[in-house]
Order: C-alpha cells, then structure tokens, then sequence
C-alpha cells in the first residue's frame, strides 16, 4: 500500500500493478479497462510513488506472479542476475537519470538493459517526456542480421508491404515492384496474406523469393501468416527467409493468438535449419499496446506494461525485427493523434531498452481522431529517435487490411530530411539499378516499370 | 423615438457609410474578381499513370487495373503530387465523416423507423467504452418492453455501427427488399428499429425483449479508404447467456461496389428462411448444411 500527498491531496495506491497503471500517460484503453488515473493530479502522485520505488521491489513484484504466466517466466529466467543485482537499489527515478546521463554511453545501456525486468522500462517511461524518451532512444542502437545488416548508424530501412485485398500475385508483385523504384524493401519484403492456407502462403513466398533471385536484391521475403502455417509452409520446402508473428504480453493473450513458448522454440530451430536466410536473426514480430484489452486478457495491467512485457518475451528469440503497430486497433485502445505519437515514443524506447531492432508503424483507423498530419509527425519523431525501419505502403493506402500507415513517399522522404541511408547492401543494389545516386533518388525512381 | 430606436438608427447610417467607402476602394477590380470566383469543380477519382516520363506506360496501366493499390501515382521529390495527395485526404474525410456525422434526422424520419438509443451519451464514449454501445439506455429498454411485438419469427435492427453514410445509402433499398422477402415466405416479422450508436450484441438484448427466433441487425461497417458505404447484416438464432461469436453468421460487404442492397435483401431473406427452417445460425448452420 503506497499514499503520496500531492498539493495537499492525499492518493492511495494498492499494489505496484496500479501504480504503474495511474502513472501512464492517458489512454483510451487503461479507462476502458477501468484503470487508468482518475485525475491529472492522481497521475501525478503516481508518479512520484514510481520515482521512489526501488527496482528490488518492483522485481520483487512481478505485475503476474511467475508461477501463474510464460511471459513472466521468460522474462526473468533471461535476467542477468549478476548485472540485476549492481542496480538493484536504483530508484525508478535515478535509473531514468542514468539512461539521460551524458555519463552514460550506449554500451553502459545495452549492459544496464541486461538486468532490467520489462517492467521496470515502461516504469522509466513513465517518467519520461516527449525529448526524454527520444534521447534516451538515439543512444541506443541495436542491431541485427538476416541478410541485411539492420540497425547501423545513419541507415533506416523499410518494409515493403505490398498487400492485395485477394492475393493476386500480379497485384502483389506489382506494388512490390512500386516499393523497390522508391527504395523500400531492405528491412524486408512481407505480404499480409488474406487466404491463410499452406497452398496459398506458400505460392507467394515462392514468388517473392524468385523475385528476390532474380533481381539479385539484398534482403529477405516473408509472408505473414499465423507461424504455424508459415512453418508447414517451410516443412513443405517453401523458402523463407524471415519467419513471422505477433506477440502480446501476457500468456493468455498469446493463448488467444495461438502462439506459446514451445511453438517459438520450434519455429526457431526450424528457421536456423530451413530458412533460406544467413541469419542469425530470422524472426520478425509485430506489437502494439491495446492487444490485451480488446481480447480482454489484461488482467488489470495498463497497455504500456504490457507492452514492455511483449519484448522481454520477443527479445528471448532474438528477433531481426520487432514492429510496433499500436493505433492498429482503434479508438478504444488509443483514441487520437497525441496517444498514438505518444505511444510510438514509448514503445520504442521501451523496445530498444530491451535491446531489440525497433521498427516502428505510425498507423491509424478511419474511427480514429487521428489524421494523416499525425501520422507524419509520429514518423518523423520516432525518426529522429532512431528507428530502426517502417513500413511502405502504396499511398500510405493498405488496401487488404484497410489502414493507414507510411508511404514509399514518407520513406523517402525520412531518408532525405534526415540525411539517412539504405542499409549498406541494399544502396548498392540501389546504385546499381540505378535508383539511388549519393544516397537520393534519381530520376527513375518511382517507376515500377524498370523492373521488366 | 426611444433609445434603442435612435441606436440602430446611428449604427444603420455608420454601416451604410461605411459599406460605401468600402465599395468606392474596391470599385476599379469589382467586376474582375466576381468573374474569377464562379467556379464549379467536380473531383473524381481517376485512375492515370502519374509517372513522369515512365519507361513503359502501358505496364502501369496494366497493372493499375489489376490492384486497387495507389501505385503509378508518381511523385515530386520525394512527395505525393498535388492530386494523389489530395485524393487520399477526401478518401479519408469520407471515411471520417461516416464515422463521426451519425445517421440524420431526414433520413430517419423518410423510412419512418421507431429510433431507440443505446448506453452510449455520445460518440465519444460510443468509440472508447465498447460495452456502451452493446445494450439499450433505460428510457429504450423500457419503450422496446411495451411496445415491440413479442415472439415474431424475425426482428429486423438497424444500427449506425461505424458509418452512418453505409446506413443512408443502403437502408432504402434493402430494407423493402427484404421485407418483402419474408413476407412472399409466409414468415412472421416484428416492427423494424433503429438504435443510435449501437453495437452488434445490442442484437441479443432486443432478441430477449422481444422473444423473436431470429435476430438480424443491418450495420454500418468500420469505413476503409475504397468505400465508406458499406454495411454488414449479423443474425442469430435465439441468443443466451452461453452465446458465442461463432454462433452468428456474417454477410459483409453490402454496399453497390460489393453486394448490391436489393440483391443483399432478398438473399438475406433466403439466409433467415434458411435459420429457421435449422433452428441455428453461425458456424452451426453452416455444419448442419453440410451434412
């Protein structure tokens, strides 16, 4: 039990799991789950409590208790004790100084991140402004290998996403060809397929891959259907370079999305002896706050702690990606334009604090207030923070799934303001078609019919 | 003359004075600048190759016919041009507007529907607390008790759902389509309602008030960027507390670019024939077909 006196208010908190749930910024979800702070000032004594607590009790104090909850257990088990112990009499507020600390360079992070339970990096972010949280996510720059090196200093990478609302292979081939003349496609090539039949998938992968070989493009395909189909896809010999999954966090969550521990392991293994990519990264999962609370497996804990617990859960698999689509969902997890940028902000930090190769989708639904003028704010924020990669749309128009998110032109155009580069071995490969010349499109770019 | 008489009559002058210095300094370009406003624009939609200088046109515009995707659109620097990017944003505001306009009172009072409410006080709270939407307020409930029929075969539910646009543009046409389908069947059919800012479980409220077989609710679906307009018809035999979303069975895509309204009112009375006759909706129907 925790009191705190705010201008002479007095709040009272039961456990840690609700001081973390009334010190989150506001959310549509946490309200609808009945969670979130009552007041601005409740939030505020939140807070204060968090800044107090020691990362001892918040370990000690896991929001799902181990016995009961496979994310729970992963996360603690991949724990380095030894690390844990050197920081665990930090406050929540003097880790949050730590991390902004000139003192603390990027390798101190990467070490410090070893001993951090997932709960203690969304409490940390929840002391964190809008600048704070950018800083702090610029000082950290994870990497990863597939065949593409993702990650690096002064590169972003993008995600081709060439939807076709029924799997037509000339439609999807064609947006392909679209994404690659605006030099999107070095994160990967991944299509949301509709149909989820072996049959299916694997006929996409197979012309993907093909594509892929014929044009000689450094990168690696993907087709993102539930993992286990993906997986007979890959017994039946389809190739795949790049395994895919969503993820939430909590076991019954992950229950509801037909995923555990035991399926990872295996797709793991079957990834590293099937996959047609070097590796040693092959997996790609997607995130976002909300996905608990619309399948009603919250259990009481806020959407960003939630969130945090997905990538102590993804990061036991050493994931070449992890994107984070929260705005996916709606209004009722995240209502408007400032909880999306909001959570973007959040989510990466708390993504790269556990050491993971961030990407972030700055997506909205029609039923959200959002717009297109928040989305490009979001993408430019998280930009400057040092994402990894974001996706690419046709026209910022995904016409199978029926949402927004960033365009070819925003990745270009992220690239160009920020003065960013490909990955290495995609911008050659973009040289050499001549699509790119000094790190800008040429002439030709935009033209999916250099591809014949 | 009182005072507020001599007040508007000063204020009258001072504007008439006022009005003609105002039209003495705009006199020499008046005529002009009335010819250049009167302007009437149309925009619609078109599917061209926005490639500047392409290699191969006839490539794009072959693939721009196979895929709904906006690819060939072109670019300057690294941004949309000027009618893609603004093509997209009306695209958008439709959607947007069926979601947030809600259904109007024209409409609601030409097809003559009793308009009951659901939980939810506003659309705020329709889009944010999800169980709001998903039962009726007290002064509906209470109305829907007194003065529905009770044990029809079918009662007919339109809801706003996510697109008000989808509930204005089909109704019309569906609404008598159907109806006239039960009837040619001999199937018995309550009085039809509309009830504001609701969900698709309200359904099981209203079963339960009304003690009907099968419920049915015409709603407008989540709007995407190809069409706003579209609504979904969701039935159910006989809900209860063990229901599970598997149980009802979904036709989506209701609009004139998908399944034509009269074309989705005689089908659907087909479909609710089809319920009855196997006392099951949902996943349960489509077994008991098969065998």
């Amino acid at each position: 039990m925790f009191t705190c006196t705010v201008k002479n208010e007095r709040f009272q908190f039961h456990s840690i799991r609700e001081v973390l749930a009334k010190a989150s910024e506001e959310k549509s979800g946490d309200k609808m789950a009945g969670i979130g702070a009552q007041s601005y000032l409740e939030r505020m004594a939140a807070k204060v409590v968090l800044s107090e607590l020691t990362l001892k009790e918040i370990y000690e104090n896991p929001v799902i208790p181990y016995e009961q909850d496979e994310v729970t257990r992963i996360i603690y088990d991949d724990l380095n004790q030894y690390i844990y112990q050197e920081i665990a009499n930090w406050s929540v507020g003097e880790l949050r100084e730590n991390i902004l600390s000139h003192k603390t360079n990027s390798s101190d992070l990467f070490r410090i991140c070893k001993g951090l339970t997932s709960e203690m990096i969304s409490a940390v972010a929840k002391l964190m402004s809008s600048i704070d949280l950018v800083m702090a996510s610029q000082k950290i720059r994870p990497t990863a290998h597939c065949n593409t090196t993702i990650g690096e200093q002064r590169r972003l990478a993008f995600r081709c996403q060439p939807n076709h609302p029924s799997d037509n292979p000339e439609g999807i081939l064609a947006s392909m060809k679209e994404g690659l003349s605006y030099g999107s496609g070095d994160a990967v090539i991944g299509v949301n397929p509709n149909n989820d039949s072996v049959e299916s998938v694997s006929r996409i992968l197979h012309m993907t891959h093909e594509f892929i070989q014929k044009w000689e493009i450094p990168t690696q395909n993907c087709v993102l259907a539930h993992i286990t189909t993906q997986m007979q896809a890959l017994r039946k010999g389809a190739p795949i370079a790049l395994m895919f999954q969503s993820l939430a966090g909590t076991q019954a969550a992950n229950n509801d999305f037909g995923v555990s521990k035991a399926i990872l392991d295996e797709a793991y293994e079957l990834m590293a002896k099937y996959g047609t990519s070097t590796g040693p990264n092959q997996l790609y999962f997607e995130t976002g706050q909300g996905s608990e609370v619309s399948l009603d497996a919250h259990l009481g804990i806020d959407m960003q702690t939630l969130e945090a617990r997905t990538y102590g859960y993804a990061r036991h698999w050493k994931p070449f990606m992890v994107n984070n689509v929260s705005g996916f969902i709606g209004p009722e997890t995240i209502y408007d334009g400032k909880q999306v940028i909001r959570a973007d902000l959040e989510d990466l930090f708390m993504g790269k604090l556990h050491g993971l190769p961030m990407g972030i989708a700055p997506t909205y639904t029609n039923h959200m207030q959002a717009d297109q003028n928040d989305q490009e704010i979001a993408g430019m924020l998280t930009a400057l923070a040092s994402a990894n990669f974001y996706m690419g749309v046709p026209g910022g128009d995904d016409v199978m799934l029926s949402y927004q998110d960033t365009s070819y032109h925003d990745d270009a155009s992220l690239r160009e303001m920020l003065g960013l580069r490909p990955l290495r071995e995609f911008e050659l490969w973009l040289e050499k078609i001549g699509i790119m010349e000094n790190g800008r499109l040429t002439e030709r770019a935009g033209d999916l019919s250099i591809f014949k | 003359m009182d005072i507020q008489a001599i007040v508007k009559q000063v204020l009258e002058e001072l504007k008439m004075a006022e009005h003609k210095n105002s039209s003495q300094l705009s006199t020499p370009n008046n005529k002009e600048k009335v010819e250049e406003i009167v302007r009437s624009l149309v925009f619609e939609k078109e599917k061209v190759v926005r490639v500047d200088s392409p290699i191969d046109r006839e490539t794009i515009e072959k693939v721009q016919s196979i895929t709904p995707a906006r690819i060939g659109i072109g670019r300057t620097g690294t941004r949309m041009k000027t009618r893609e990017y603004l093509d997209f944003r009306i695209d958008h505001a439709a959607a947007q507007d069926a979601v947030f306009r809600g259904v109007s009172e024209e409409f609601l009072t030409e097809v003559k529907l009793p308009v009951l409410q659901s939980k939810s006080e506003s659309m705020d709270e329709y889009l944010m607390n999800l169980d709001s939407g998903r039962q009726l307020n007290e002064a509906s409930r209470k109305w829907a008790e007194k003065n529905l029929s009770k044990n029809k075969q079918v009662q007919i539910i339109v809801s706003d759902g996510l697109s008000s646009s989808g509930i204005e543009a089909n109704i019309r046409d569906l609404l008598p389509a159907l109806i006239q389908g039960l009837q040619v069947k001999n199937i018995s059919i309550g009085e039809t309602v509309f009830i504001k800012r609701s969900r698709v479980w309200i359904q099981d409220e209203i079963a339960s008030i009304t003690n009907c077989d099968v419920v049915i609710s015409l709603i407008g679906e989540r709007p995407g960027l190809a069409t706003s307009k579209s609504i979904s018809a969701y039935l159910i035999y006989r809900p209860n507390q063990d229901t599970v979303e598997a149980d009802r069975t979904v036709i989506s895509n209701i609009h004139d670019g998908g399944i034509p309204p009269v074309e989705a009112g005689a089908y659907l009375a087909d479909l609710l024939a089809d319920v009855l006759q196997h006392k099951a909706s949902g996943v349960i129907l489509t077994q008991l077909k098969l065998n």
